[in-house]
């Protein structure tokens, strides 16, 4: 394939994005009826109720008696109504047709899932199984990714499998599963309530997470202190009890010093780490080379707040440490991770009431969607694709022999270089628009016009879709149902409001129509997405995300049901009405890794201390690029803007990204508010207006990440990774910046959301 | 139907976000046409973050009513100050100038003057107005005083403002930080420094010296 089939401008009039209405027709019409539902913008997953009339999602009303927003939303849930009936919605097939307007044509479904089926077959049949690559997402009901996994390794026979919770999750995962054997935040939100101290390190909760505020302010009505970590001071951070300033890229080195003035002060629970914790010693080791002069000068925070930081944390009976991907997004993400997790167990308030931790999960369903296999390495019930047991046993499931089963996959930003090298030759996508949300995304478009197939499965073609040569028009998240486990660890059930439009299809229906296409129908013709569950509950049992006990009714009836949830005791065999695990961790808790040896998911019951290492990030401000780009949302966009960038009131809210500096920065450079302003990286260069504030460390310049093309801040970022989570380093790199010479092209051309 | 005397909307802006979920959901309402009467604005964006959201007061003796020389705004009994009446209002814009606390706004296409009931379709059957129930911040909160004093053991309820020679009573209140406040954050580079700078400014509180007349508000 060559390139865009047409020019992009013409593709975008065609498809958009453009912004649907600002509200839906008259807001007081009567509906029909309420779908209670949640909202599909992020992993706090508020519950929602849709007004539905004529098939057709009309406004939306709170849900105050669910148990975790109590009628609370963002912006993005408030509006989230309006992607339905948009006039970008995918209602038809699509082929690559250079002389149709938009370089795209509408063809029958049944045509297109032929015409793709028999280039799979080609594909295959000429450069080997794995030459086929899937991507999947993150927001994504749990059945879609468990079936998603399912189709590459057992229709597809490919390895090659991977989503875009490697942009996400995968740091805080891979960080929990080493420190704690299991992978999941270990307390409701509620026991923030009561608690004496919570710490947030990397995450700007007022925009990414907002639901989560009330919990902050309300735990600091009952006496809470709150520390906040970031190098800007965002909404929360405003009124927050100690702020830490940090350097980009510095966390490690911030942990580090802190836990070594905690043990200098002996604030930490000796007895805790001996009873319940391995290899405390080698962190104390690591720890004392990070003297507070040495943590001040790496971390840019002074030794004051170090102290503070110290003490606060240090002398606590009971805390709450909180992080998102403000310290994950970096290539010793996991090693961030550690450094948390140790200030956690060095202080041994951990799995007790009003005590905990959390990774807050950025995307819909970031916690569901990074369990049951759709990620590159691992199997249904967060096993492990290397180990030969549970190969076995999803093997057995799935009907299929062990020996058929595909190993390990690459991550989603390798399988991009594999397309490079030629190994890849077709690609199929649901949920993922890696030419906005990848680093340097410009080496990515490339990349995509390398493959003889792409085929994205989407509602709105996005930028992505754009270098497609079919698109399979799929399902928006209330034209189906399935379950989704949000930020807390609660697996919550999403419910079908309005039915597809047009040839449009609910996702699972079109890997089955796929599956049969191809000849391999076998384990892909579910009739609904609770046979899905069903299939999905006998997959993960046994394993650690164990769902076995959980059914739809089970979480209707209680609003939700924590992971895991066993349908047999795991110590008796016995079956069970299992309630859940709201909390993990507890002392005297019994799980089936443990055996009864202690309440952390390993044989001997006992979490891991893991060096928590700080490494400087690739690609480090120096003479040339001087300064800090980090990256982020803003409260009324999601993602790569996909849904939100189409929703009228939520453009006009946060319409254009901006480059946010600090005054003594900006006089530096001559630069004033609102000026055109150039951002130059070694990788590419980006033209967008200056917003001078002084919430913003001076030598550090912060771009929302959410728009395509020219505007994409992730045409500057580093495609370098993690070594063991393979997470790119979004939050730091080096850049230079200077006033522009004049408004860029793109200005007079395009609308602010394109 | 009238919104019970015992339910108040209480108003804390150090809560206040900035996200505009209540705007998202004010404009939810046919009544107002899809326009969002609630204000918030950045105090001073080049600053800090601080967000001020701004809904109706709901002040016993209204201005916007007293100086309206259509009589088109009226107050319930309930204490609602309602929007002004289509078929009395001749959009002349007095009681947006007259207003102290800046709410009324004029829609000159329109011709109309409109501005917040406290969701009198909601607020009236006993449900919460729009945007209280969804803030998620909560800076906007509709309950009960007892409510609110249980669990905002911090602040305390204010509702007499001072304006010149002026004191508003009102429906609404203002939660005001009963001990001294932590000085807001301003500007990193005061938090990047061996020793922290600040800067706050002190605004009386009316008519509550036995807490404390000098708590300090952010500006």
């Amino acid at each position: 394939m060559a390139t865009l089939p047409t020019k992009e401008i013409d593709t975008i009039h065609e498809f958009g994005p453009h912004r649907s209405a600002m509200i839906r027709g008259k807001t007081t019409e009567e509906p029909e009826r309420l779908v209670k539902t949640h909202c599909c913008f992020c992993g706090q997953q508020c519950g929602i109720q849709l007004k539905v009339r004529n098939n057709s999602v009309i406004g939306l009303e709170p849900w105050e008696d669910f148990p975790f927003n109590r009628g609370m939303l963002c912006p993005k849930g408030v509006k989230r109504y309006l992607q339905g009936s948009h006039p970008d919605r995918l209602k038809t097939a699509l082929a690559r047709d250079p002389s149709a307007p938009g370089g795209f044509r509408s063809i029958p479904y049944a045509e297109a899932i032929e015409k793709v089926a028999s280039e799979i077959k080609r594909i295959q049949e000429k450069y080997g199984n794995g030459s086929v690559g899937v991507l999947g997402g993150a927001s994504l009901t749990t059945e879609k990714a468990y079936l998603l996994g399912k189709f590459a390794r057992v229709c597809l026979k490919t390895p090659f499998i991977d989503y875009n919770g490697r942009l996400c999750m995968v740091s805080a995962g891979a960080g929990n599963k080493k420190s704690f054997g299991i992978d999941r935040p270990t307390s409701p939100w509620s026991d923030l309530l009561g608690t004496e101290i919570i710490w947030i390190a990397g995450s700007n909760i007022a925009e990414c997470s907002p639901i989560t505020t009330n919990y902050i302010w309300q735990a600091r009505e009952q006496g809470a202190k709150v520390i906040i970590q970031d190098p800007r001071i965002t909404p929360a951070a405003r009124t927050c009890d100690l702020y830490l300033p940090i350097k980009p890229g510095r966390d490690a080195a911030l942990f580090a010093g802190v836990l070594n003035l905690m043990i200098e002060h002996g604030w930490i629970d000796r007895e805790f780490i001996a009873e319940h914790t391995v290899g405390f010693e080698r962190v104390e080791e690591y720890c004392r080379t990070w003297p507070l002069a040495r943590t001040a000068e790496v971390t840019g925070v002074p030794e004051r707040s170090l102290r503070e930081a110290a003490e606060l944390w240090g002398t606590a009976k009971t805390s709450f440490f909180l992080h998102a991907r403000g310290i994950e997004h970096h290539s010793n993400g996991v090693d961030n991770v550690f450094g948390t997790i140790n200030l956690v167990l060095a202080s041994g308030r951990i799995g007790k009431p009003k005590s905990g931790y959390g990774t807050i999960v950025g995307q819909a369903n970031g916690q569901g969607g990074r369990e049951h296999g759709q990620k590159c390495d691992q199997l249904p019930g967060c096993r492990d694709i290397f180990n030969p047991e549970h190969r076995k046993y999803v093997a057995s499931v799935w009907g299929i022999d062990e020996k058929d089963m595909p190993g390990p996959g690459v991550d989603a930003y390798e399988m991009f270089r594999r397309i490079e090298k030629g190994e890849i030759k077709a690609l199929l996508a649901m949920c993922f628009n890696p030419v906005v949300s990848l680093p340097d995304n410009t080496y990515v478009a490339r990349a995509l016009d390398m493959l003889e197939l792409f085929v994205p499965i989407d509602f709105f073609l996005t930028e992505t879709g754009r270098h497609a040569n079919y698109v399979l028009p799929g399902s928006l998240h209330e034209e189906d149902e399935g379950t989704v486990t949000q930020v807390e660890g609660r697996v919550i059930k999403i419910n079908r409001a309005v039915d597809c439009p047009g040839d449009a299809r609910r996702d699972w229906l079109i890997i089955g129509d796929l599956a049969k296409a191809l000849g391999r129908p076998k384990g892909f013709t579910f009739q609904s997405p609770r046979e899905i569950f069903e299939e999905l509950r006998i997959a993960s049992k046994g394993g650690v995300a164990d769902y076995s006990g959980i059914t739809y009714e089970k979480i209707e009836e209680n609003m939700g049901v924590f992971w895991p949830c066993y349908s047999h005791d795991p110590k008796t065999g016995e079956p069970i009405d299992h309630p859940g695990t709201p909390r993990l961790f507890e002392r005297g808790s019994y799980n089936p890794v443990a055996k009864g040896n202690g309440p952390f998911y390993f044989p001997d019951g006992k979490a891991r201390f893991n060096v928590g290492e700080y490494r400087t990030p690739v690609d480090d401000a120096n003479p040339d690029f001087p300064y800090y780009l980090t990256t982020g949302r803003v409260v009324s966009h999601y993602l790569s803007g996909t849904q939100t960038r189409r929703i009228g009131p939520l453009v006009k809210q946060y319409p254009e990204p901006r480059i946010e500096m600090h005054p003594k920065l900006a006089e530096k450079l001559g630069i004033a508010d609102g000026d055109w302003t150039v951002c130059e990286t070694i990788r590419s260069a980006i033209t967008l207006k200056a917003q001078v504030v002084t919430t913003i460390r001076p030598d550090t310049i912060f771009i929302p990440y959410h728009w395509p093309g020219e505007k994409s801040a992730n045409r500057l970022t580093v495609a370098s990774q993690d070594p063991i989570s393979r997470i790119p380093q979004y939050k730091v790199c080096a850049c230079r910046v200077r006033k522009a010479d004049g408004p860029p092209a793109y200005a007079a051309v395009l609308e602010p959301q394109q | 139907m009238a919104v019970p005397g015992y339910l108040e909307f209480f108003i804390d802006p150090s809560r206040c976000i900035g996200c505009q979920s209540c705007v998202q959901a004010c404009s939810e309402c046919d009544t107002h046409h899809g326009e969002s009467m609630i204000h918030i604005e950045y105090a001073d964006r080049a600053a800090s973050t601080q967000t001020v959201p701004v809904v109706c007061m709901h002040c016993e003796q209204p201005t916007c009513a007293e100086v309206c020389p259509a009589d088109a705004i009226k107050r319930t009994a309930d204490g609602v100050v309602q929007s002004a009446r289509k078929p009395r209002c001749i959009a002349c814009g007095n009681c947006v100038l007259a207003c102290p606390f800046g709410v009324p706004e004029l829609f000159e296409n329109q011709q109309i003057m409109m501005k917040c009931d406290m969701c009198y379709d909601r607020s009236s059957v006993g449900k919460k107005p729009m945007c209280a129930t969804v803030c998620p911040s909560q800076a906007l909160f509709f309950g009960t005083r007892q409510e609110i004093l249980a669990i905002r053991p911090q602040s305390m309820p204010t509702n007499r403002f001072q304006f010149g020679n002026q004191t508003i009573t009102t429906r609404v209140n203002v939660m005001a930080p009963r001990t001294k406040a932590r000085p807001p954050l301003l500007d990193v580079t005061a938090a990047m420094d061996e020793r922290p700078k600040n800067r706050t400014i002190r605004l009386k509180v009316v008519g509550q010296g036995e807490l404390d007349p000098f708590a300090e508000v952010e500006i």
